[in-house]
Formats: structure tokens, sequence, C-alpha cells
């Protein structure tokens, strides 16, 4: 079986003393700054993002994936133990994580929540070695005219399907798309948008939108609203789930992992709605819906494993097809680029390394952030009593760092300043930033494909709609358009929002 | 809905939208717009920024229509204090040298914080400042002069 040859060629990449630190250090940040909460792992994949400059790339795609999914692990923790999401995926893990701790089983649930993210880790990593080769295979076929159909495609999905606002967020790829426009135009060398200013020329670095925004942005916006830190005075004593447990936990872990998957390849759906997708149906399937709310397992189990699902599989359309799902996947594939790896079906072929070493990577980190978390628990529980109040300016110091140390330059010292201003306007006004970073990544791309397909097709805009791939995705587009701005759909998503 | 044109949500948005797509369409005028087969450089902008202050239009209206207010806290002090910090710490790397730098940048965001307290953000950025200056400047060899002209 080629799977197996290619998974064991990943494992021996993975398995080398030099990735395995990495990725036991990028699940330990990851851990870290999921259990606090103020910083995500958007902002602080943001500010790693010079450090891997000097990295090799497999070690640096290893350490950022690591900080990705610790996250998610970090952040079920204090979701249960003090009833305090660290991220927003942990949010539903709140209802009935933090109930089973008031009612001394903060053990169990743990325990189980790590169980069913690694279940749905494994499920992730083989889905991703399944489907990656042959998506990658359709996808080194593709033309001009079919890349700018998909990514037109992953950012109307993006927008569509993300919290919030629909023409907010659609405004929001306008504008990252824009902002993508800024520098020289590769085909006639003309200066746009940069104001004769000379470090604008080669257009805004990656990292100083994605600090900018991600990073400073949110602070000023935590600061505006303090929130009060609970005390943490549960104790957690036996860890392991009863028999009872395990037999009521298994059906949410599958279900979960299943709904996990869905969402995952779809962009624009943040593991928040994969975890909220699965609560409602454990809720819907349980034969005493009413115990939901007061320390259900099942309401512990299968939101767990579909965040996890739901982070790992995001990677496919990232891998495969050079497509990010999410913002986090945006940050990726800026590493992929910071590295010189031009992003797209081809890496699979060019750096088979990369590739699987990051897929096997994913399942060892699973399994050190099982075995390493849970006798730490109490340790990173501690963390929690760092106050914001020194906790944001160590933030803003590392990211001043991160950044001057890519250009040694003071110019992108200040637009980071100005961005971080400009992103938390925008989050004020309610607007989402992740498609702000989508449209950013791709629009160069877009704008490249799109020029060479009409230059191919000598003006003519029905060449995406007579290319059979293409077509089909100018028809899921606006099929997704159709869909999800339906007045009834629309509601529905308040409902799920509010 | 009375809520105060000033505290307009989606009013104060749409307007967001329209002054950068219509300040993108003003400024690509300057860049040739070419044709459909042959795009210059002011096509793609020119075209998103229109889209841009379509969708600002719309925003504008829906606003004035819900009139759903932006409530909570602008964070004034923060939103003064964090970018004035770093425009202070880009300032003086080039010119003071990696540890003023630092200790305005940590000192001065620090202060955004309602629960500032002197002395221990005092320590604080004296602390953090050595110990980034043992990681960054000596253990990982970043070029940077501690002070400049010492």
């Amino acid at each position: 079986m080629e799977i197996f040859d290619n998974l064991i060629f990943g494992f021996s990449v993975a398995l080398s003393v030099q990735n395995l630190l990495y990725c036991l250090i990028g699940v330990t940040v990851g851990t870290l700054i999921g259990v606090l909460p103020g910083i995500g792992p958007l902002g602080t994949i943001a500010i790693l993002l010079p450090i891997t400059y000097s990295v090799p790339p497999v070690a640096a795609l290893i350490m950022l994936a690591g900080i990705y999914y610790g996250a998610q692990y970090g952040g079920s923790t204090t979701a249960i133990l003090v009833n305090l999401p660290g991220e927003t995926s942990a949010v539903v893990t709140c209802i009935d994580g933090y109930q089973m701790a008031r009612q001394g089983r903060a053990g169990p649930a743990l325990a189980i929540a790590a169980i069913g993210s690694f279940f749905a880790g494994t499920v992730g990593t083989l889905l991703i070695a399944l489907f990656g080769p042959p998506l990658a295979s359709i996808a080194l076929k593709f033309g001009s005219p079919e890349y700018f159909s998909l990514m037109l495609m992953g950012l109307v999905a993006a927008a569509v399907l993300a919290q919030g606002d629909i023409v907010k967020s659609i405004a929001m790829v306008l504008f990252g798309l824009l902002l993508g426009a800024v520098g020289t135009d590769v085909n006639t060398g003309v200066q746009r948008f940069s104001f004769g200013i000379s470090e604008l020329s080669d257009g805004i670095g990656f990292i100083v939108v994605a600090v900018g925004v991600f990073a400073i942005g949110e602070i000023i916006s935590n600061l505006g609203d303090p929130e009060e830190r609970r005390i943490f005075d549960t104790k957690v004593t036996h860890l392991f789930p009863t028999k009872d447990d395990f037999k009521r936990s298994i059906g949410p872990i599958l279900r979960g992992t299943g709904i996990g998957a869905f969402f995952g390849v779809l962009p624009g759906t943040g593991p928040a709605i994969a975890s909220f997708a699965s609560y409602m149906i454990e809720k819907k399937v349980a034969d005493d819906p009413s115990r939901f709310g007061r320390g259900a397992i099942e309401g512990v189990a299968g939101p767990e494993s579909a965040n996890n699902a739901d982070a790992q599989c995001k990677f496919i359309p990232m891998l495969t097809l050079g497509l990010p799902a999410s913002g986090v996947m945006a940050l990726m594939l800026g590493a992929l680029t910071i590295q010189g790896i031009q992003p797209g079906p081809q890496v699979m072929t060019m750096r088979p390394d990369l590739f699987w070493g990051l897929i096997a990577s994913m399942w060892i980190g699973n399994l050190m952030l099982v075995v390493l978390n849970l006798p730490l628990i109490g340790l990173w529980v501690k963390l929690l009593q760092v106050p914001y109040r020194l906790l944001f300016p160590a933030i803003m110091a590392f990211s001043a760092i991160g950044i001057y140390s890519v250009n040694n330059s003071s110019v992108e010292i200040y637009l980071t300043a100005l961005f971080g201003v400009v992103g938390y306007i925008c989050m004020r006004l309610g607007f989402n930033l992740a498609p702000l970073l989508l449209g950013f990544v791709l629009g160069p791309l877009m704008e490249e494909n799109l020029r060479r397909s009409m230059l191919m097709s000598g003006g003519d805009p029905s060449v995406f709609f007579t290319h059979p791939i293409s077509l089909a995705f100018m028809i899921a587009t606006a099929a997704i358009l159709v869909v999800m701005v339906a007045p009834a759909v629309r509601r529905r998503r308040g409902d799920i929002a509010g | 809905m009375n809520t105060s044109i000033l505290d307009n949500k989606d009013f104060w948005a749409g307007i967001f939208l329209i002054v950068v797509g219509a300040g993108a369409v003003f400024i690509a005028r300057n860049y040739t717009f070419g044709t459909a087969l042959r795009m210059g450089p002011g096509y793609f902008p020119t075209v998103l920024g229109g889209l841009l202050t379509l969708a600002g239009i719309y925003l504008v209206a829906s606003g004035l229509k819900s009139g759903e207010a932006i409530g909570g806290n602008w964070s004034l002090r923060a939103l003064l204090l964090l970018p004035l910090s770093l425009l202070l710490f880009g300032y003086l790397i080039d010119r003071a040298g990696f540890v003023p730098a630092m200790l305005v940048l940590i000192f001065g965001s620090a202060m955004a914080s309602t629960e500032f307290k002197f002395v221990e953000v005092l320590l604080f950025s004296i602390f953090l400042t050595a110990l980034c200056a043992a990681v960054f400047v000596y253990a990982l060899g970043l070029p940077y002069p501690l002070i400049v002209g010492l």
C-alpha cells in the first residue's frame, strides 16, 4: 500500500531529533497560549513567523502546526476547570465540562476531551494521507482559469461561512485583495499604492499585516473590555473515566470526528462551528436531552473531537491546493512562502518530506499532548494567574522584535502600528478579520491568474465557464451564495451566533 | 431605534469601506486600466475599490435603517498608547539602540492598562528588556547595538 509507505516515510522525517524537538516546542507553546485567554493561535503564529526564517522549512511548519492544535487542547483545559474558554473552539466545552468539574468529575472530563481529541486527530491524519495525493494530482492539471475559479470559490465560501454579517465578510475579503495589490505590479513594474515609500515596493509584509491585526489589534480590543478572572479552586483528583463514561462517549467521539472532518475542509468555518454542530447533534440523539447542561460527558466528548478533527482537516485544502481555509492556514501558507516554497499541489511531489513529515508530526504531536498534558494540568492552570497587565506588554515586545528582525526596518514597525489601529477599528465596527488575511494572501495569485486567463482566452471571460473544472467551481460558488444568502439560512446563522 | 449617528455601527463600517474603496479608485486612476484582454496595473485595484465602495454604500444604508449601536467602550487609552509605543520603538531602535527602545516600548504599552502600577511596571520593563537582550542579542545574535554610542 502506497499510503503506508508514505506514512512510514513521514514518520521517519518527523521522528528526527530536531523535528521532534520543534514539535514539542510547538505543542507546549500551543497549550500555553490555549490556556491563556487574550492571546490565540493566530496572534502567536504571526509573532513567531519571523523566527521560522532561520529554521528548516519542515521543522518550521511542524512547530507552527503544533501551536495550532496544541491551542485546542489548552483551550479545553481551562474551559473545563475554570469555565473560561481559552479559545473560541472551547466555548461549547464550557457548558457541560465545567458542570462536570463542579461535580468533582474534572478528571474524567479532561481525559475524555484528550482521548476524543486524540482519536479525531488520528482520523484527521489518515484522511489527509488518503485524500491528499488524489486531490493534489487533480490540482496539478489546473490551469489559470481553474485556479482563479478555485480561489474565487474559496474566498466566497470563507466570507459567507464566517461568523457575522455576510456583506461585511465579503468586504474584508475585498479589502484584503486590495492590500495584496500594494507594491510593484509584476507584469508592468508599475508601483501601486506605495506612496513613494521604498519599503512598500515589495508589497506589504505578510507578517506586518498578521501581527498588526491579530496581535496588536487584539490587545487594544482586550484592554477595552477587561474580563474578570476567576480564582481556580477545582481539584483534579482521579483522572480515569468510568466504564459508563467510555460507553457514553464512543458515539459522540465518532460522530464529532465526522462532523469536524466535514466542516474542516469547508473554508471559513472555524472550529467553533464544528463543535457547536456536534453539541446540537448530541443533544438531539440523546435519550435524555435534559442531562445536557448539567454535566453530560457526551457534551464534552463530541465537541472536543469535532474541533480537533476540524483543525486537522483544515490542512487538506492548504497542503493540496494551496488554498487556505482559515486565518491560521493563511499564516501557514505565509510561512511556506517565507521559506521560498511556492504553495500548491506541487508541494507534495517536490517536497514530500515536508508534506508527509508534517502529517506524521501532527499525529506524534497529538500523542505528546495527551501524554504530557494530563499530568501537567495543575501547572497550566497556575499560568492563569499571570496577570494580563504584564502579559500584554511582553507580547508587544516580542511582536516588535519579531517584525524588526525580518528586514531591520523601522518602517515595518510603523506599518504594524497602523494595522493594529485599522484592525481594532474593524473589530469594533463588526468586521471579521480572518477573511481579510485570506484575501491578502490570495490577492496577488488571484490577480495573476485572472490576467493570465484573460490573455489566454483573448479577453473573453467565458473561459471560466467553458473549462469543465472551472465551471464546476463557478457553479459551486454560485450555489454557496444562493444557499447561504437565502433569508431562512441567515436567520438560523443568527441563532447559532447568538 | 434612536441610536445617535455617532454610535451607529453599520453606518461607520460603511463609511470606512467607502473611504478605502473610493481612495483606492482615486489613486489607481493614475495606473493604466487596460482592457479585459490586457489588463493594466490599474484594472484589479479599480474593480476592487469600486466593489468596496458599493459594499460601503449598502452598509451605510442598512445602518441608517437598523440603527444598531457599536456599544461597549472604545479603549482610547490603549488605542493611543500601544501604537505610540510601537512608533517610539521603531524610532529609537535605529537611533538610540535596543535597550532604550525596549524600555520605552514595554513601559509605554503597560501604561495602557487601567491596572497600571508604576513600580511593578518599571521593574518588569527592566527585567524583560534584560531577558530579551540576553535571548535575542547574545544568544540568537541579532546585530543590534544595545545602546548606540556605548
